[in-house]
């Protein structure tokens, strides 16, 4: 203790005499990241936060019943969305986890929405809903003699297709992530509940619940974090129409930028920020171990 | 052979019960788009399942750019195209730099670095699309493929980096001590020993960059403008614009361009699921 103590009182030598060659290639090797960082991320985070400083743009904000309407479109998607999506991720895992050639297959081609581009095949769901020529309609028709509804022109129908078009897309990931976790369970844990003559769904209770549910929560949170950047699935298919009334905040936000009202458009991001930062931080904690 | 019991058929049933639905689910968006491409233009409209009289000339339509909409397609697909793998190459430069910094050279100050980066992994990107937007034209970038991909470099490096972190952890640190002992410099130790071991990992990044790349559709739209300069889903998006957009034009080029990602991922598949999972599923 001593030692070091004295060690550290002494005049301490140059930087560079007291880094060994490693460590300088260490710091080097650092560096393009670092300086991405603080070009792409601190700059200009910063810069946004310094324009969201005025509360005039709070009021502003608080005024805009879009705004209101958007928060309210956000928490539905995340909260109700995300957890039906979750759930159905859930139960797919256990049927996918059935060992049968044909469900191999079938799990190669239920990949495919998560590995083709989302652009196409949200234009495409579009134009199946369109009200004059999309194939809905047409079949509702055929079959019925009758003109089928006007879907993306009721606000509560749009919003419920693009959460439709965010699950369709992101399904087969949760599911594969859910999947892992469900393989990992040992074998004989479910010989064994099958000797004492157990029934699906105390298996499920008593086995697969308590190993997955830490994996279920994380996915839970991770799926709503990136749910709020989904700005593809509500844009490409309702544009955040009819009149403004299917927006959620990821659309708001480049809505605001592209009225040229960039305040607006960092306040309201910045009015997600108090939800935000709990789960960032959580999500931070577990994978930084 | 042994005939099946009830019980067994049963099962099954329950199991094609869930099976179809999943299979109808999954392919009617991408099957719609299909019809539409094979489909005439006077047979797009009518709502068959199946056309008349599948043919293949959307497709040549779109190769020689004969539409208003196509002039440029061919200029669109290629910068999607050095975009992808240019956001390929820097992501893997910057990330490997610094996994291999943090995790083997345990340089002070590193865990901080993987903080940071975890930190911007988890901003929703349409959130940091607002002042990246802003800052690219205080950089003069704007227009610019330099602003897409130096932006979708900052997006693909966190992920990449703590997933080559988690990969590099593993291995044993007495490597690094016996190339050490056998006299190779840092960079040696990176060039012979790490580089190759993390091959696997590597890969699946790369892939991961380029695709995130190929798919991306907000940045890009707002970072570029010109119908020159624009990638492939930028131009999708574009046909929107018209009332009267040749939808099965818009169709077939959208299904050209999910070709190439679609089959990346298959390839890479065993990569990508090995690689990129193995980080989610820890707890």
């Amino acid at each position: 203790m001593a030692i070091t103590l004295s060690a550290s009182d002494a005049p301490s030598p140059p930087l560079s005499a007291r880094l060994t060659p490693p460590q300088v290639w260490g710091i080097a090797l650092l560096v393009p990241y670092l300086l991405v960082f603080l070009a792409f991320v601190v700059y200009p985070v910063g810069y946004g936060l310094w324009l969201a400083r005025h509360p005039s743009s709070y009021v502003a904000l608080y005024n805009d019943p879009i705004f209101a309407r958007a928060a309210v479109n956000t928490l539905i998607f995340l909260v109700i969305g995300i957890n039906i999506k979750m759930l159905i991720a859930l139960f797919l895992s256990g049927f996918f986890a059935q060992q049968r050639p044909w469900i191999r297959w079938l799990s190669v081609i239920f990949i495919l929405p998560w590995a083709v581009p989302s652009i196409p095949t949200i234009l495409s769901v579009r134009f199946m809903l369109n009200p004059e020529w999309g194939v809905v309609n047409q079949l509702i028709f055929k079959f019925t003699g009758d003109d089928g509804p006007n879907w993306l022109n009721d606000p509560a129908v749009a919003l419920a297709m693009a959460i439709g078009v965010h699950i369709w897309k992101s399904l087969p990931f949760w599911t594969l992530i859910l999947l892992t976790g469900r393989l990992a369970i040992p074998h004989d844990l479910y010989e064994a509940s099958d000797v004492d003559g157990a029934n699906w769904w105390q298996k499920f209770r008593y086995i697969t619940w308590p190993s997955m549910q830490t994996l279920y929560i994380t996915c839970t949170l991770l799926s709503m974090i990136w749910t709020l950047g989904d700005f593809n699935s509500v844009y490409l298919l309702t544009g955040g129409g009819p009149a403004d009334l299917t927006h959620v905040l990821s659309t708001l936000g480049i809505r605001y930028l592209r009225l040229d009202q960039l305040s607006l458009a960092m306040a309201s991001i910045v009015c997600a920020m108090p939800f935000v930062l709990p789960l960032v931080y959580y999500m931070m904690k577990r994978l930084s171990r | 052979m042994k005939l099946p019991t009830l019980r067994e058929v049963g099962t099954e049933a329950k199991l094609l019960l869930i099976g179809i639905p999943v299979f109808i689910w999954t392919m009617i968006p991408i099957y719609h788009m299909f019809v539409f491409a094979i489909s005439p233009k006077e047979d797009a409209f009518t709502g068959k399942l199946w056309p008349t009289h599948p043919t293949l000339h959307n497709f040549s339509i779109v190769f020689h750019q004969q539409h208003y909409f196509l002039r440029d397609f061919w200029i669109q697909f290629w910068n999607s195209a050095v975009i992808a793998l240019a956001v390929g190459a820097l992501t893997l430069f910057v990330a490997t730099a610094a996994a291999f910094s943090i995790s083997r050279l345990r340089v002070p100050g590193g865990r901080a670095v993987m903080n940071l980066a975890l930190f911007t992994y988890f901003i929703p990107a349409a959130f940091l699309a607002v002042p990246m937007y802003r800052t690219m034209g205080t950089y003069g970038l704007l227009n610019n493929h330099w602003s897409l991909i130096l932006a979708m470099v900052t997006i693909a490096a966190p992920y990449a980096i703590w997933v080559l972190k988690q990969a590099s952890d593993k291995l044993p640190v007495e490597l690094d001590e016996a190339a050490t002992m056998d006299g190779a410099t840092t960079l040696q130790l990176f060039r012979l020993v790490y580089v190759p071991l993390m091959m696997p990992s590597l890969v699946a990044v790369g892939t991961y960059a380029i695709l995130l790349a190929w798919n991306e559709y907000l940045y890009a739209f707002l970072l570029l403008s010109k119908d020159t300069d624009i990638t492939l889903p930028v131009a999708l998006g574009n046909f929107l614009a018209a009332d009267d957009s040749p939808w099965e034009l818009l169709m077939t080029t959208g299904f050209i361009y999910a070709l190439p990602p679609a089959a990346v991922y298959y390839a890479f598949k065993r990569y990508m699921v090995g690689g990129l999972t193995a980080g989610a599923v820890k707890s």
